[in-house]
């Protein structure tokens, strides 16, 4: 067969559903063999929006998240989600059209060097140079993607080896890589180790991210944590791999995370990390990053282990294996919960002193954090929220309590404004059954706003719930707090009439003002049909609180 | 270790977290798959981490398929334990060797065009006596001199050289092998 038809094939053997992409000169091919193939392909209008919608995809089901490009500018189109999935551990798999074989390196039309744009944030790429290896290939990219520490793996295959005859059989068993063996079984040793260090701390703090939900282990973490009764904070990765709330649940942790999580971590005797990775977000200023205590530090991710903050007990290895492993460990010191008492004391006043709050308004004003507890409310809790980037999106990691993995997605570590939506509409695609609500700004949604296209034409039911405060809000609020209010290019106007360009996309526009209408709004928003979008005017120059100022220390909190 | 359930202590303040720099040069020994790109990864993946590399040498070895390179490091700026779990994050390196210097040999080349009139030229020719390096090319106002040795040893012959006037000097980077045992 074709190896277009092959490459299609291959997807479907790894158990492809979906694809997002837009096709191109270079695709061609690649197209063609769609028409006759059981791929359903959601076409995207940008291909960035077909990446993040891959990105949505993987992060809702824990599949490997599929998108095409074509050729140079649709290719480098990839390159933020592509970085994106790198920096966020996604499991993804992009498949880009390349020029000719004989014109690479001419400067052909639509060339761009993509395997070498890309090469910094990819966990691995494959550029086909002769037309056998591409079934090969497909199965090697999603086995790189899917296991160990998961990630971007692209495929880039010329415009005229994808044309070629090839024979294709379905893969036996993963491909042979003799420079990739992820590493799955934490060492028993440093986890007995692990296990009385932490039946001997008085003041221990289980803090936990991403890697617990890639791990699809977080009910190994709730069994862990509630072992004993061990304090728990997680990363805004981690959201929803812990219950919340929960009496052993000190809130979020971070730079606009809990008072009471941030300094139990500051006076913590004993750390133990799960799936993290210490980011400048968690750690503030790294020389006064929790100055009393010891560190375990479990991650599937060796060069993750002593990069920013040296482990005193290293266990590399998957949380689904480790979690079990160390939770059997520890309960078998049948540990004294008693020596907790006064650390929970101590816990205890920082959240009887410092919950997180806010002044609402006393009139029709939307406060945004009413707007995520509004939100809560009319979900039921019960929706996959995806968010942009910005105080929205810290507002929801604070109010909106997840208590379930796989419920919030984000854009963590690269920070991807325009992430939203198009992440939205592939977690829809991959969980049909569940509402999705994206939480967006309005600095962000523009960014990747004609990804509406793409809703209104595939039928996909995703509602936007826009916190319109007419600003880059994070933006305005750093330079209200660190740059003499001195505000540059933070005002984004009154444009675009959001109600008007979502009626124009073919979804329902509705602009709600009054604080009253917000809950009966949210819930007929998602009870219609289709695609909603709530245009919910918010307080212009609300902070995002609590705070560490950037390069600080935990103790400088404000707000 | 004892057996779970048992109750010797770990206590926290005895923990050490290990030593992130070593103090001394490194040589680390790479097998990689003969790919396109490779170096090209190995190379980005320095300068995107900020580590930097003292020298490199690339080769093929007794397997058509695999490649050696030889990269020399300097343990008292970089953290070696973390450039080789990043290197090994690298699909296409397949093995990394951070070489014991008590057990390894290393080698480099060089070849150096040294300015030798009529005045220096015999200076010359006894430092390159000495050092066992060759002259390979010669003209009226200068000598080329190949010199193989540790990377030390060429520093040495380097200096020795220099105040003549050193015109040019090409080096190859250290290749290093580990030495068998006398009984194998």
């Amino acid at each position: 067969m074709r190896a277009a038809d092959a490459l299609c094939a291959a997807l479907l053997d790894e158990g492809v559903e979906h694809v997002f992409g837009i096709p191109g000169g270079a695709s061609l091919p690649l197209y063609d063999a769609l028409y006759d193939s059981k791929l359903k392909h959601i076409l995207a209008r940008h291909e960035q929006g077909a990446g993040h919608a891959a990105e949505g995809y993987a992060k809702a089901s824990g599949r490997v998240g599929v998108a095409f490009a074509t050729s140079g500018p649709g290719a480098t189109n990839l390159v933020t989600p592509i970085a994106d999935a790198m920096m966020d551990s996604v499991p993804t798999v992009f498949v880009t059209g390349q020029v000719r074989s004989d014109l690479i390196g001419t400067d052909g039309f639509q060339e761009a060097d993509v395997t070498g744009i890309t090469m910094p944030v990819v966990k691995h790429s494959l550029l086909v140079t002769d037309p056998r290896q591409i079934p090969g290939y497909i199965h090697e990219a999603f086995h790189i993607a899917s296991t160990g520490r998961p990630g971007p793996v692209l495929v880039d295959v010329p415009q005229d080896l994808i044309r070629a005859e090839i024979d294709y059989a379905p893969a036996e068993g993963p491909p042979a890589l003799p420079g990739y063996k992820p590493p799955l079984q934490g060492n028993i040793k440093q986890i007995r180790i692990a296990a009385k260090a932490l039946a001997n701390a008085k003041r221990p703090v289980i803090y936990g991210g991403g890697g617990i939900i890639n791990a699809n282990a977080s009910q190994e973490f709730r069994d862990f944590c509630r072992s004993d009764r061990l304090p728990v904070t997680l990363t805004v990765m981690g959201l929803g791999a812990y219950p919340a709330p929960d009496e052993q649940w000190l809130g979020m942790l971070g730079m606009h995370g809990t008072r009471a999580a941030n300094y139990a971590m500051d006076e913590a005797d004993l750390i133990v990390c799960v799936g993290a990775r210490f980011d400048d977000r968690i750690t503030g200023k790294l020389s006064e990053f929790a100055p009393r205590a010891k560190f375990v530090h479990v991650d599937v991710d060796p060069a993750e282990i002593s990069k920013n903050v040296p482990a005193h007990i290293p266990i590399v290895g998957d949380a689904a294996d480790v979690l079990p492993k160390l939770t059997r460990e520890y309960r078998a010191l049948e540990p004294e919960t008693k020596r907790l008492e006064d650390w929970w004391k101590r816990i205890r006043s920082w959240q009887a002193e410092y919950p997180l709050r806010y002044e609402d308004s006393a009139d029709s004003e939307i406060k945004p954090q009413f707007m995520v507890e509004a939100m809560y409310e009319a979900t039921g809790g019960e929706a996959i929220i995806t968010s942009d980037v910005g105080q929205h999106q810290m507002w929801a990691a604070q109010y909106f309590h997840f208590d379930k993995p796989r419920r919030w997605i984000n854009s963590g570590g690269l920070g991807t404004m325009g992430f939203g939506l198009p992440s939205a509409l592939g977690a829809k695609v991959a969980c049909p059954e569940l509402d999705v609500v994206c939480l967006s700004g309005d600095g962000s949604l523009i960014m990747t706003c004609q990804e509406m296209a793409t809703a209104a034409i595939h039928e996909i039911p995703v509602k936007v719930f826009l916190m319109n405060n007419g600003h880059y809000g994070m933006v305005r609020q750093w330079q209200e707090l660190f740059w003499d209010g001195r505000y540059q290019s933070v005002d984004t106007g009154s444009s675009p009439d959001w109600t008007k360009l979502a009626e124009a996309f073919g979804w329902s526009g509705l602009k709600v003002t009054d604080k009253k209408q917000l809950p009966g709004a949210m819930r007929e928003a998602l009870e219609s049909e289709g695609p909603v979008l709530l245009d919910v005017h918010v307080t212009k120059d609300e902070n995002c609180y609590p705070m560490i100022p950037a390069g600080h220390a935990a103790r400088d909190m404000v707000g | 270790m004892g057996e779970p359930g048992t109750q010797d202590v770990v206590r926290l303040e005895d923990l050490e977290a290990s030593r992130a720099l070593t103090g001394r040069k490194h040589i680390l020994a790479l097998t990689v798959e003969d790919t396109p790109g490779v170096l090209a990864r190995i190379a980005g993946l320095f300068s995107r981490r900020g580590f930097n590399i003292d020298t490199l040498a690339v080769g093929p070895t007794e397997d058509p398929e695999i490649s050696r390179i030889t990269l020399t490091l300097d343990g008292a700026v970089h953290p070696i334990d973390q450039v080789t779990k990043q290197l090994h994050k690298l699909v296409n390196v397949i093995k990394i060797r951070d070489m014991d210097p008590e057990t390894t040999i290393a080698r480099e080349m060089a070849l150096l065009r040294v300015n030798a009139g009529i005045e220096g030229r015999g200076e010359v020719m006894q430092f390159a006596e000495i050092f066992q390096a060759k002259i390979i090319d010669v003209s009226r106002r200068t000598l080329t001199v190949e010199i193989t040795g540790t990377q030390e040893r060429i520093d040495s012959f380097e200096r020795m050289v220099r105040p003549h006037g050193l015109v040019e000097m090409v080096r190859t980077g250290e290749v290093a092998i580990t030495r068998s045992r006398s009984d194998s």
